[in-house]
């Protein structure tokens, strides 16, 4: 859009004062620079010189302390779980949830790739375990600042249903 | 002079567009875990078509309030009438409007609005709960799919889905359908560990125990009912509820609609 | 163009002020909504849809309304239009942007909105209600904001502006049915389980919206230099005067059929918003003003002495609002909710936090007409110049 007759309020574009290229008002927009990047830095700034240590979430819970040696593993491998039990936790619960809607996958039963079979379900099967979500669950998702949405609803103990009466 | 504001402006939009559009279309498209390592489990029961049939012979007053504290009892139903904490007391017209319930009792005329009084089924307590329709409008109107109909012809939640624009409450003709107006939370009185709760903002209704049925249980309502509430596949000839409805005359409600309703009444 | 609504009167800076300022008490109720949930409303089991989606339901007819002065002017070069299809534009820009607001006010869950996109239901009308309702706001705006930039500077619009201007046009009249069929298809209501609920939807907003637009023009020559014209606000006056005996007589033809086939499904829920039932009577006298102030409108604006005269006109065309409003913004919902499908009657009025949130979502949209409309005078002010 350049050059013969485009008009707008500041004028006609090719007939505009030539004015010399420099930083106008200079002060304000450092100043406002300086101001804007001190504002949206401000929740690092409690933080500065502290080290926060890792998290050391604990599995010593009454029902994995009852399990042997051998059998003290989760449904999937620690890194694999570690870093994509979300993922997995959805899948689940969009296969659970929506069995047998037409076109979807069928069942409750989680098959790990070891073969074991586990009731699909977060508060029947994974807090079973790990029955001490203050001290597992959260110690990492509060070093991470995240949120999961799932306790809103979803109960943080849980007896297999078909114990409980 | 480099590029005009307005150029400028473009610019920067497309690219805003395309960065936030690329996020959302990589969720969409990006390809999923495998899912194929799910079966059902060993007991879990299966049926093409579950349907109930209410026997209002055997049906008392106190067997019904039993048959609905089971159901609101395993599923953590709110309880707004009876709070569990005195400061959590709410006045009577919130109680009847937040009102949740997924099975509960009414009178003959308000149950088939289309029949006339009857002096002998008057003063019945027919169960009202969700029909789980053959041909359910809520589901037809659901934006999400958040409640859809399963292939064994349960009509199915999906809470996590739903967004709260309340469109199948107005779908349904037989008000089977409740909204978390409030957190149901403070009003459960005895959280039932097996089933989770609700948050604000979600429909929710009967499921027909789906996740019972799964673990090869029969529906609360029915276990609670000494007998008089009857559920099984309808598809299957030899089930209890087939026999049941060759040999007995049965009313459904409003079936005028077309909807096709699968919980039938013995009266 | 958008600098023009940064500079005005006075009296522009305190109109502004005062919508801005409604509209953030709105959003501090809103905020309440959202942390306490939708039961500080007055919407419950039975009424489960209640002011808020009436008031979409009304401005999506406002909204539409702006086809009444693009297709005269466009379609069938009615010239005299050419200086108002603008504000009929912006006008769907502001309705429509009001419409999109009160459904996300009236979520359960407005955090997971983006599930209709993700999950399409083409089955489902609201899936589709959402689509055209975007769309229309997209092409408004586009429509809309070109036009009167080639007005600045007293070029054609080009032609892809032509095509969007002819596509709005079955558009807008797809935004309201596909409104009504929201309600039309649901077999459990009956009082909206009716073929005519997409043609009453359409006759009534072609009389609130061209009524809205002639007050609106009324106040543009009163207040800034710029006439949208004698001849154009009577053209206007037209329309709604056969738009309203269409409504009237729509609203009659259903009458009949309700209380001479005397079915109880659809006969209740007019006996409950005319009559009462078992002392249950709240809306009776909103539902006989409007239906008696509608027909009293409607009979009075065929004079066309009462039309030439432009006091007379706006006080109709006031009268016509406010009737069809209470029409569809109290009665429609209400009516088909009450009694519920067991045949109990629940009674439904809007709460003190439901009516600031709703006033806060009009006062956005006044917001919004305010800033377009000052854009739009502004540059029919240079342009006269």
């Amino acid at each position: 859009m350049a050059g013969n007759g485009y008009k707008n309020e500041f004028g006609v574009f090719g007939e505009r004062p030539k004015v010399p290229k420099k930083l106008y008002d200079a002060k304000y927009v450092i100043g406002g620079l300086i101001v804007f990047f001190v504002i949206a830095s401000f929740t690092l700034w409690p933080n500065l010189g502290k080290t926060i240590p890792a998290p050391q979430p604990k599995l010593e819970t009454p029902v994995i302390l009852k399990l042997k040696e051998a059998d003290r593993k989760c449904v999937l491998p620690k890194a694999e779980i570690r870093a994509t039990h979300m993922q997995m936790l959805v899948d689940w619960r969009e296969t659970v949830v929506r069995s047998k809607e037409k076109g979807a996958v069928n069942g409750r039963e989680f098959v790990a790739p070891d073969g074991k079979k586990y009731l699909a379900s977060l508060t029947n099967t994974c807090m079973d375990c790990h029955s001490n979500k203050a001290e597992f669950c959260d110690t990492c998702h509060n070093y991470a600042a995240v949120t999961p949405n799932c306790w809103g609803c979803h109960l943080e103990t849980g007896k297999k249903l078909a114990e409980a009466k | 002079m480099g590029m005009d504001r307005r150029e400028f402006i473009r610019l920067a939009g497309l690219s805003a567009l395309l960065g936030l559009g690329g996020k959302g279309a990589f969720e969409i498209v990006r390809p999923g875990l495998a899912l194929a390592g799910f079966e059902p489990a060993p007991k879990a029961l299966e049926g093409k078509r579950w349907a109930m049939v209410v026997n209002m012979q055997k049906l008392d007053e106190a067997t019904a309030a039993k048959c609905v504290e089971a159901c609101h009892r395993v599923h953590n139903v709110p309880d707004f009438k009876n709070p569990p904490d005195a400061k959590l007391q709410l006045p009577p017209e919130i109680v009847s409007r937040h009102e949740i319930k997924w099975i509960w009792t009414e009178h003959f005329h308000n149950a088939f609005v289309e029949e006339q009084p009857m002096e002998k089924v008057q003063h019945l307590p027919f169960l009202l709960l969700c029909n789980h329709c053959n041909n359910p409008p809520c589901v037809r109107v659901c934006p999400t799919k958040a409640t859809f109909q399963r292939e064994d012809g349960i009509v199915m939640m999906d809470m996590h889905r739903c967004i709260g624009c309340r469109f199948c409450m107005a779908g349904c003709p037989y008000s089977a359908r409740s909204f978390n107006w409030r957190d149901p939370r403070p009003y459960v009185a005895q959280v039932y560990p097996g089933y989770p709760t609700r948050e604000i903002g979600v429909v929710e209704k009967c499921t027909f125990c789906a996740e019972r049925l799964a673990q090869g249980l029969m529906p609360a309502c029915v276990e609670a009912s000494r007998g008089a509430l009857v559920f099984g596949d309808l598809a299957d000839e030899k089930s209890q509820v087939s026999a049941t409805l060759k040999k007995y005359f049965t009313i459904r409600r409003k079936t005028h609609l077309g909807t096709n309703p699968q919980v039938y009444y013995i009266v | 163009m958008l600098e023009k609504a940064l500079v005005g009167t006075k009296r522009y800076y305190t109109l502004l002020a005062i919508l801005a300022g409604i509209f953030a008490l709105g959003f501090l109720f809103y905020l309440k909504q959202l942390n306490v949930g939708l039961g500080i409303t007055g919407m419950g089991r039975d009424v489960s849809w209640g002011f808020y989606i009436a008031q979409f339901t009304y401005l999506v007819g406002v909204a539409a309304s702006a086809v009444m002065v693009v297709l005269p002017y466009y379609l069938h070069n009615y010239k005299a239009f050419g200086r108002v299809t603008i504000l009929g534009e912006f006008l769907a820009v502001a309705a429509v942007t009001m419409c999109v607001t009160f459904v996300l006010v009236d979520m359960g869950r407005p955090d997971r909105v983006f599930n209709v996109f993700k999950y399409p239901t083409p089955n489902s009308v609201m899936f589709w209600d959402i689509i055209v309702l975007n769309g229309y706001l997209l092409l408004n705006i586009l429509i809309g904001w070109n036009v009167l930039e080639c007005e600045r500077h007293s070029v054609p619009p080009p032609k892809w502006v032509k095509f969007l201007i002819y596509v709005s046009i079955p558009w807008a009249v797809s935004i309201h049915t596909v409104t009504a069929f929201l309600y039309a298809g649901l077999p459990g209501r009956g009082y909206w389980l009716t073929a005519i609920m997409a043609p009453r939807f359409l006759s009534s907003a072609f009389a609130a919206g061209p009524s809205l637009l002639v007050l609106l023009c009324l106040i543009v020559r009163k207040y800034t230099k710029f006439d949208p014209g004698r001849e154009q606000i009577q053209s206007l006056g037209k329309i709604v005067t056969y738009a309203t005996l269409i409504n009237v007589f729509f609203f009659f033809c259903e009458v009949f059929t309700v209380f001479y086939s005397q079915i109880p499904d659809h006969l209740l829920h007019f006996k409950y918003l005319f009559a009462g039932i078992d002392g249950k009577a709240r809306l009776v006298p909103f539902m006989w003003i409007s239906i008696v102030g509608m027909t009293i409108t409607a009979l009075c604006l065929t004079n066309p002495a009462f039309r030439k005269n432009e006091n007379t006109l706006a006080l109709l065309c006031g009268m016509v609002i406010i009737t069809t409003w209470i029409d569809k913004g109290l009665g429609l919902m209400t009516g088909g909710f009450v009694p519920n499908p067991l045949e109990k009657v629940t009674e439904y009025w809007p709460t003190v936090p439901e009516a600031v949130i709703t006033l806060g979502v009009w006062a956005l949209g006044f917001l919004v007409l305010s800033l377009l409309y000052k854009v739009a005078v502004s540059i029919k002010e240079e342009v006269q110049a």
